[in-house]
């Protein structure tokens, strides 16, 4: 066959999602083309969007699962608000996605599942493809089902198998569409199915070649894409999500600590890949407890704690609320401990696969009493891992349960990291006493209020802890008013030294104007992405990003004066917002929400802010 | 992390005894534990730096201020989940777990059984006085049906659980039944206890003097006592009775009581005790007896160490691991999948 001639156009970026039923590999298709975009050297962001059931019925929305990807030749901060390219395998997946593509983007769909069966079941009553739904689009309409059987027929696979193959032809296309290297996607496939599955990795490579030559022939396609190489960054990357960044970062905190680390935890989405990651750490001496509930998840931990490991517990929303009285006990046995709480839509079971940033307040406040901890938020996948870092480290050093807040939208979604030197990072030196110290087990450092601590085993130092009230300096059981006074007042301000400890707080673009954005944790991407915008139309706007929450960073309040307004965006009712007018009620805060499951459009925030400035 | 251990010195009970005044009321069941307790570790010549006692809430949870070692003083019912983590965390340590029958039988109940299937190797002492105390005399999972407490005007309309039952239905590796008027034999047990290998936990009945006093009486007072219960020992025959004349025998897949030399019944035909048996079902059939049909079964009813200890399959695994690693650092591991941009 003769090639056709095509046209190549530079692009800057481009936003792909790929949607098919739960169970079509969308996943692992969206996987393997960052993989092969991050190879190319494109910056990245990505975000997989699937039900919380695992196979809901075939065909239909509920069931659609999807993996939205933004590659760049510039920095990329969000997975992206709309996409350039859908894929659609199937009716239901066009159904639930027409409204998050670009005008005139390209979809491509599985012609052989477009037939009346399917669309009832998506809840079309006509055929999408002629009634309109689709006009002004280009739609390439491909036999994906088909060609796929037909390129693997003679390898004897069963049915099923053949295809399950189609995902790579639909993904051949795109490596066609936007000029990336097969070998990067062969590659992939060797290492996934490998040497276990040869015949398998077989299939899969031929129907990527397959889709490959198929766009080459198709009128639609014949312009195709580049996306350069990212200029202005060095050194090693990997493309990471945010729950195996904090997996990994944990245990680079007990590495540098010269402890074990210890993870308490029970299953619960979107948290449990921490769990299921560091059970496979058994070589580094990460020791891993599924236990039988979140209460003794955090429980064993402390547990764990007491007896000298660098102990963890992990979980989501719901979790952190039945885990709230053991984090009392860890602020007044005044141990080490990390938590961290991977958020999602509440209240209740909520909205378990979607983000949402309303466990603030419970973070801060959830438990009896005065109940002090350190609270910090990541705010990107990749920073997970520094987050984590340092939720260990402000833990063993301050003798301070911490929790860290990261959201489904982190855990889930990745990003290129630029790979730290794991013995570059800062030494962590838990306050240990040395065996026969006169050891009081609540004398404390005059400087940082911090308790020292002493383990099981050690000789000399038999002492007891625990969740009834202590008395200064020994620790012993104490009901004295004045002792209890001073004990609640020496936590929170222990608590509130910290503070030396973290960075100061940095804005985005000039430190004063008209407006400073303020966000924190996972709201990063389209925060920064529409300042960014904003900026470069010549507005006077900064942003101002948290992940320092208890304590805030020294300058925060030095910060706010430098602006005229102030607007809070998250992703809840304005818990931060609250907070801060608690904290600093010399300030007026704006305040843009949204409680949808779903992260910001940088078009909406665009949008808010310039209605602000112009107001 | 934990010191070497080194060559024991003598440990005297006197050196388990804490500084802190003992609380709990004139009378308690709860002293006589402490001491046997006290007694049972200076004669096992444990280092005394590699005890720790956990506990959850209750009066008996107060235990571990009252005892000179490690000591965790938890929450309502997660005493066992925090003496998993510390075995789990290292497991030189030797860990006890103290809790009551309101600790571990409701609130913590969920946690109790889950220690007993994982088999972590610790010790349990479950202070069975079949009331709330701490909280003033509402009913607990161990009242007996009818009883009228603080909360039960009208007497109680629930089973009660029997502690031993649960521990078989958790596939227990260790069950011991003691009374707290009995200092010796709580002593021998705990000795037990602590030799075993995997959770062992034991049920002291507990005489709580102010809100259920005289509860156990049935099986404790002195007048009755040998009649009432049956102090079973691994290899001997299931013989009790002020004569020493009554015995258990199995009939029809039942235990049966008999008097020996009545019908044509003599000693070869008790039977005996085996706690080391792997099959639980005899130790399920002596657990469960009750009065008045039965004696109630003390002393150590299940000794076995037929499956591994959580604690050691998980050290194993990680050994395994750590000769055979994926990867050789942790620098290695992170970069995997990474490329160098230039």
């Amino acid at each position: 066959m003769l090639k056709k001639p095509n046209k190549v156009i530079e692009v800057d970026a481009v936003v792909v999602k790929f949607a098919g039923d739960s169970g079509d590999g969308m996943q692992l298709s969206g996987s393997q083309f960052s993989d092969t975009s991050a190879f190319a050297g494109n910056d990245l962001a990505t975000f997989p969007d699937f039900p919380s059931e695992i196979r809901a019925p075939q065909g239909t929305v509920a069931g659609v699962s999807g993996f939205q990807l933004h590659i760049g030749h510039k920095e990329v901060d969000t997975p992206g608000d709309l996409a350039d390219v859908l894929i659609a395998l199937n009716p239901a997946a066009l159904k639930a996605n027409m409204k998050w593509v670009k005008n005139g983007a390209t979809i491509i769909i599985d012609i052989d599942n477009f037939d009346n069966k399917y669309y009832k079941k998506a809840g079309y009553i006509e055929d999408p493809l002629g009634d309109g739904t689709v006009d002004g689009y280009n739609v390439v309409k491909a036999p994906i089902s088909q060609l796929s059987k037909s390129t693997v027929k003679d390898l004897g696979l069963d049915a099923k198998s053949a295809e399950r193959t189609k995902n790579q032809f639909a993904l051949g296309m795109l490596y066609w569409l936007f000029n990336k290297d097969l070998k990067y996607g062969e590659e992939f496939i060797e290492n996934k199915f490998g040497s276990k599955k040869p015949l398998l990795a077989e299939a899969n490579k031929r129907v990527l070649r397959s889709g490959y030559n198929y766009a080459e022939t198709v009128e639609a396609l014949r312009t195709t894409y580049q996306i350069n190489p990212i200029k202005d960054r060095k050194g090693l990357f990997r493309n990471i999500t945010g729950n195996i960044a904090t997996s990994w970062g944990l245990i680079a905190a007990a590495e540098r600590a010269g402890l074990e680390l210890y993870l308490g935890s029970y299953p619960i989405t979107p948290a449990t890949e921490i769990l299921q990651e560091l059970a496979k750490m058994k070589h580094f001496g990460v020791k891993t407890f599924q236990a039988e509930d979140e209460i003794a998840g955090i429980n064993s931990s402390i547990g764990a704690s007491f007896a000298g490991d660098l102990a963890v517990t992990t979980t989501s929303g719901p979790g952190l609320a039945l885990k709230g009285e053991a984090i009392g006990l860890a602020v007044i046995t005044e141990l080490p401990l990390v938590i961290v709480d991977v958020q999602r839509g509440g209240p209740a079971t909520g909205l378990p696969t979607k983000p949402e940033q309303a466990d603030l307040m419970q973070a801060l406040f959830g438990r009896n009493g005065e109940s002090p901890c350190v609270v910090i938020a990541a705010s990107t996948p990749a920073n997970c891992f520094h987050y984590a870092f340092m939720a260990g480290k402000i833990a063993l050093e301050h003798m301070t349960p911490v929790i860290m807040l990261t959201d489904g939208y982190l855990a889930n979604g990745s990003e290129l990291w630029n790979i730290p030197k794991i013995k570059d990072l800062p030494e962590i030196k838990p306050p240990f006493v040395k065996d026969n110290s006169d050891y009081q087990p609540y004398e404390r450092n005059p400087e940082t209020l911090v308790r020292s601590w002493a383990l099981p085993g050690q000789e000399g130092m038999r002492h007891r802890i625990g969740g009834l009230e202590k008395e200064d300096i020994t620790g012993n059981v104490s009901h004295n008013p004045l002792n209890h006074e001073k004990m609640v007042g020496l936590r929170e301000e222990k608590v509130q030294r910290v503070v030396n400890c973290i960075p100061e707080l940095k804005v985005s673009g000039e430190d004063r104007g008209d407006l400073l954005v303020v966000g924190w944790g996972g709201s990063y991407g389209a925060l920064i992405s529409a300042v960014k915008d904003c900026q470069a139309e010549g507005k006077k706007l900064s942003l101002a990003q948290f992940n320092y929450i208890k304590p805030m960073p020294k300058n925060t309040a030095e910060v706010f004066s430098r602006f005229s307004k102030i607007i809070v965006c998250e992703l809840n009712m304005g818990q931060f917002a609250n907070y801060l007018r608690m904290t600093f009620p010399e300030f007026k805060y704006l305040q843009h929400n949204k409680i949808q499951g779903l992260p910001f459009m940088i078009s909406e925030l665009k949008e808010k802010f310039n209605q602000i400035l112009e107001a | 992390m934990a010191a070497e251990i080194k060559i024991a010195q003598l440990v005297t009970k006197a050196d388990y005894k804490s500084d802190q005044v003992v609380k709990w009321c004139a009378g308690c069941g709860d002293f006589a534990i402490l001491s046997a307790v006290q007694s049972a570790l200076a004669e096992s010549q444990v280092r005394k730096e590699d005890v720790v006692f956990v506990s959850g809430i209750g009066c008996s949870s107060r235990f571990p201020y009252y005892i000179n070692t490690y000591g965790f003083h938890g929450l309502h019912g997660r005493g066992a989940a925090i003496a998993s983590g510390i075995k789990i965390a290292n497991p030189k340590l030797d860990v006890w777990h103290i809790t009551g029958d309101g600790d571990s039988m409701a609130i913590g109940g969920n946690h109790f059984i889950h220690l007993v299937r994982r088999n972590i190797d610790m010790n349990v002492i479950l202070f069975n006085n079949k009331i709330y105390g701490l909280t003033k005399g509402q009913y607990s999972p161990t009242t007996p049906r009818g009883s009228i407490t603080k909360s039960s005007p009208d007497g109680t309309i629930e089973n009660p659980f029997k502690p031993g039952e649960l521990v078989m239905g958790a596939q227990g590796t260790f069950f011991a039944r003691v009374v707290d008027t009995e200092p010796k034999r709580m002593k021998e047990v705990f000795l037990e206890a602590s030799k075993h290998r995997g959770t062992s936990v034991v049920e002291v009945l507990q005489n709580c003097v102010i809100f259920n006093n005289r509860i156990h009486n049935e099986i404790t007072g002195k007048e009755v006592r040998d009649d009432h219960q049956i102090h079973l020992e691994h290899g001997k025959p299931m013989i009790f009775g002020k004569e020493k004349n009554k015995g258990l025998v199995l009939r029809d897949s039942r235990l049966d009581v008999v008097t020996i030399g009545k019908n044509g019944i003599t000693e070869k035909d008790i039977l005996i005790h085996d706690a080391h048996n792997p099959d639980d079902t005899t130790h399920y059939m002596l657990v469960r007896m009750t009065l008045p049909e039965y004696p109630v079964a003390t002393g150590v009813i299940r000794f076995c160490e037929c499956t591994g200890t959580y604690n050691a399959e998980l050290e194993l695994q990680i050994e395994k691991a750590k000769a055979n690693p994926e990867v050789k650092s942790l620098q290695e591991l992170i970069e995997k999948n990474s490329f160098l941009v230039e």
